[in-house]
């Protein structure tokens, strides 16, 4: 098991360098740069003055050399004008829109993202699950629609709008907070319990917001796993062994199905976090998303390169996750792994 | 007796010994536009230490009635008469209407399981050991400790090598004999009253079908239980049976001891049953040989074939060298694993064998034969026209969107044969050949019973007009009755036409009726050849003569003769010195020991 891992770890490297290479030359794609893009305006407004500034940080960054190597020096296995600094020595690079380095733009962002990611997961986890599971049991039940039509609403609702429904509501019947990360008065306090309960607080709404559609999908999904295992004969087996009701369930079948709910965890993340973009903007929530659109937008390719290298990091883990989840599962796997190392 | 079944006929006296009594069983399917009940006033008793079968084909009820014991019939399926009697004295009560509870008690304790399929019966995740160890602690019989212990005990006895690693492994480790022992040792191990099984040894090859039914009758003969089998197979009811109840459409048509009714059976369908199932004759029609060095239409030479397995490689061809003679039926019989399937493969160009083989191909009598393996382009399309196949599984080969019209001119398009009236009329004089209504074209698989189907997927096979035809297996998933008939017309095609025929099975009572020389493959090897008359009446190879013992015949007086079976299908280090396989593991040559007859064994 441990060799198993490690070597999932191992593999990790050479798709995190693969990525890398496709975000960088994604973003390059579109032709000019944040600076060549500014330069040419200060030109054409005729402010030579900030000419001067941005020829120094075109140099400073390296803009002006071929893009290989712009990578390279990007990543910090190349020589820079200010010797090695790229990723691997933690220098996430100058975002030219926001003006500060990325790290102060991202720094407090990034926590809160992973933090809100997280809970999303889980609520989806911890609504889907059961809902599922009794929708599956009790197919064509009163649960069963009231699952379906929950997943419908969680599907067909543009987020936004969700959103600002329960923020509205929530506010009005359940004296919950309006967007924001927490209550102004902590902001830049130190760390508390009471500065935590506020974070907690505000982080449902947008928990349940991100939350919903990917709960209506997998409520959908584990309903239809579950329901094909329970006509599967080793069920029948059990019942003819007198395994009582509950037992028979949740000891064959349901583990059964959680093979394809467990393997989702690592496409479940992508999905959150760019559709939490929307709402992050709509809630005001100081997560990655709306700086990515921002750094998007803006050409700014250091933030831009740094946010999407952040994001695919999260799947991997979230694939790596759902990777040993299912090892520790399912015997098959897991035999038919080590055989082959 | 009464062909209806209408009370509870004398199979065994009443009394203290009756174990289960199925008194008017009636079942139906909820909601279904049929009001008939599909299970209809079946009624038949078990003594204690009584084996009873319950036989039918396809649809008969069988599986329902046995399901219905331990009330878990599938979804829809609802009880809807009649009364099941359980037990001894005091202790007997009518299972349909015990509390759940109480019913529960009796599941898996006092009557038990086995069923058709080991490998999806089975809890892929969890150990087989747990599996077996879960009866006992379910029925508060045994601490975890003991529970473990009757477990290995038990798995001992079903014929596990290592029953310690055995209770370990899981359900995809084993292979499907020793998960079919695994189901039994699950079964068995709280000493049921009961042994229920459902085709027990269908999906298994004959020869393990022979070494588990012994075991059954062993463990029935140590623990004095009643078994209920369930099959379609008068063979294994002649081997099993005391006792045997005839099932046709949901109802009884005939019932009594086994000898009785399989010796003189009453009933018409009883007779047909009797008629159709296949039986290895005793001196089958001798064939004549034909002379050395006639024309073959197709040739195998020395062809190999590896796959790789992860790290390992398996060699599932080993140095075949096969004729197949212009206008002869050439049977090649083997077990799961047999490489027979591989070998199909290979002749269709499905698959390339490993570098070094040649398959040689005479399109018409006299001209040079071509090398398969160099053809390209027009060489190979031409060969495509000239071989055809048809394949085992009539439902899952033939398209479920298609017509059977379009399904038959098929090969016609792809060839780009005839316009589309021509077409038209080649499927419908196609279709009376094989003995459908040409009336039918427009219809699709769905409206046709396997027999029907297969027919359409021999008809297609016969589009291109074919000078050789390959059949893999192609009636083993057909009933009896069905299989019989199938094989008739395959047999008259074959003469019409002048057919080449390269049939493919397991099944030795089947490859006897129909070929005119038979291989016997093994491991890759074709141990022995021969025509039916000699390989039947005087077979040579250990493994052939357990092939031939292991085909269980629906005659009392003939029981599977489980030595031959045992040694023949064993370990081939335990074979006589001259079969063994020699250090290289290629076994000895095949020689020919008579006109016509190899065999694989030292000179």
């Amino acid at each position: 098991m441990l060799r198993f891992i490690l070597r999932r770890l191992l593999v990790m490297i050479p798709t995190l360098i693969v990525v890398s290479m496709l975000i960088f030359v994604v973003i390059n794609l579109p032709p000019g740069d944040f600076l060549s893009n500014q330069i040419a305006e200060l030109r054409a407004t005729g402010q030579e003055a900030g000419l001067a500034k941005a020829e120094f940080l075109r140099h400073e960054y390296a803009l002006d050399r071929p893009l290989p190597e712009q990578y390279l020096i990007w990543i910090g296995v190349w020589p820079g004008p200010s010797g090695f600094n790229g990723l691997l020595q933690g220098d996430l690079g100058w975002s030219f829109e926001f003006g500060k380095p990325v790290a102060e733009v991202v720094g407090e962002t990034l926590w809160f993202t992973v933090i809100l990611n997280f809970s999303a997961v889980l609520f989806v986890y911890l609504v889907s699950f059961p809902l599922g599971a009794l929708a599956a049991i009790r197919a064509n039940s009163w649960v069963d629609y009231l699952a379906a039509i929950v997943g419908y609403i969680g599907l067909a609702t543009p987020n936004f709008l969700l959103a600002l429904i329960l923020l509205y509501y929530g506010q009005r019947w359940l004296g919950l907070p309006i967007g924001g990360l927490m209550d102004p008065r902590y902001e830049n306090e130190p760390m508390s319990w009471a500065k935590v309960g506020s974070v907690l607080h505000h982080l449902i709404v947008p928990t349940i917001v991100i939350g919903l559609s990917g709960t209506a999908a997998m409520v959908r999904r584990l309903r239809a796993n579950l329901l094909d295992e329970l006509g599967k004969p080793y069920v029948v087996t059990a019942k003819a062994k007198g395994v009582p009701p509950v037992r028979r369930l949740t000891r064959y079948p349901l583990r059964m199905a959680l093979n394809p709910f467990v393997s989702d965890i690592g496409s479940l993340l992508p999905s959150l976090v760019s559709g939490s973009v929307l709402i992050s903007v709509v809630l005001s929530l100081p997560t990655i998303g709306p700086a990515l659109l921002e750094a998007l937008r803006a050409q700014d390719q250091f933030l831009a390169g740094f946010i999407l290298m952040f994001i695919s990091l999260l799947v991997l883990v979230g694939m790596l996750i759902s990777d040993i989840l299912l090892a520790l599962l399912d015997p098959r796997i897991r035999l038919s792994k080590r055989k082959r190392s | 007796m009464d062909a209806t079944g209408g009370e509870t006929t004398g199979l065994a006296g009443d009394g203290t010994g009756t174990m289960l009594t199925v008194d008017s069983l009636s079942i139906r399917f909820r909601r279904s536009a049929a009001a008939r009940p599909v299970v209809e006033d079946v009624s038949f008793s078990i003594d204690a230490g009584e084996s009873v079968a319950l036989v039918g084909e396809s649809g008969s009820g069988k599986t329902l009635t046995c399901r219905s014991i331990l009330r878990i019939l599938p979804r829809g399926a609802e009880v809807c008469g009649g009364a099941i009697q359980f037990g001894c004295g005091a202790e007997r009560a009518d299972l349909l209407r015990l509390p759940a509870k109480r019913l529960r008690d009796v599941r898996g304790s006092r009557i038990s399981m086995i069923f058709q399929e080991p490998m999806s019966a089975l809890s892929p995740l969890h150990t087989i050991g747990a599996q077996t160890a879960e009866v006992l602690r379910l029925h508060g019989q045994a601490s975890r400790a003991k529970a473990r212990e009757e477990s290995l005990r038990m798995f001992e006895r079903v014929g596990f090598p290592d029953p310690d690693r055995a209770f370990r492994s899981y359900p995809f480790q084993l292979s499907g004999g020793l998960r079919q022992r695994a189901m039994i040792a699950m079964a068995m191990v709280a000493r049921p009253k009961l042994l229920i099984a459902d085709e027990p040894t269908t999906a298994l090859d004959v020869t393990l079908q022979a070494q588990v039914l012994a075991l059954i009758k062993t463990l029935q003969a140590e623990t004095g239980m009643a078994v209920l089998l369930v099959t379609h197979d008068l063979g294994v009811v002649a081997n099993m049976a005391d006792a045997v109840v005839v099932l046709r459409a949901g109802r009884v048509m005939e019932s009594g001891n086994c000898a009785d009714v399989l010796g003189r059976p009453l009933h018409g369908y009883t007779r047909k049953l009797m008629m159709a199932a296949p039986v290895i004759p005793e001196c089958p029609a001798p064939s004549f040989p034909c002379p050395a060095g006639a024309d073959a239409i197709l040739e195998f030479h020395d062809i190999a074939k590896t796959f790789e397995r992860g790290d390992r490689t398996v060699k599932a061809l080993n140095g075949v060298d096969l004729r197949l003679r212009r206008g002869e039926t050439l049977a090649i019989v083997g077990e799961s694993g047999s490489g027979k399937t591989t070998l199909a493969r290979l002749a269709m160009l499905a698959d390339r064998p490993d570098p070094g083989g040649r398959i040689l191909f005479r399109p018409d009598a006299g001209k040079p034969a071509m090398d398969l393996l160099d053809q390209t382009g027009a060489g190979l399309l031409g060969y495509r026209r000239s071989a055809q196949m048809v394949f085992q599984d009539p439902y899952a080969s033939l398209s479920p969107r298609m017509t059977v019209g379009a399904i038959i001119a098929e090969p016609l398009a792809i060839h780009g044969i005839g316009g589309a009236a021509e077409r038209r009329e080649r499927v419908r004089a196609l279709m009376a050949q094989v003995g459908l209504d040409p009336a039918w074209t427009n219809r699709y698989p769905h409206a046709f019973s396997g027999g029907q189907r297969q027919r359409i997927g021999i008809a297609r096979a016969l589009a291109l007009d074919p000078a050789l035809l390959i059949c893999d297996e192609p009636t083993s998933a057909l009933d009896v009755s069905v299989q019989a008939q199938v094989l008739d017309l395959l047999e008259s095609i074959k003469t019409r036409l002048g057919l080449s025929l390269m049939f493919i099975s397991h099944d030795l009572a089947v490859v006897a009726r129909l070929a005119d020389r038979v291989a016997v493959m093994r491991a890759g090897q074709v141990v022995e050849q021969a025509p039916p008359g000699i390989l039947f009446s005087a077979p040579l190879h250990p493994y052939t003569q357990a092939l031939i013992a292991a085909s269980p015949e629906p005659d009392v007086s003939r029981p599977i003769d489980i030595a031959t079976v045992a040694r023949g299908a064993g370990r081939p280090d335990l074979w006589p010195d001259s079969f063994r396989p020699t250090p290289d593991r290629s076994g000895p040559p095949l020689l020919e020991i008579a006109p016509g007859h190899f065999v694989r064994r030292a000179a």
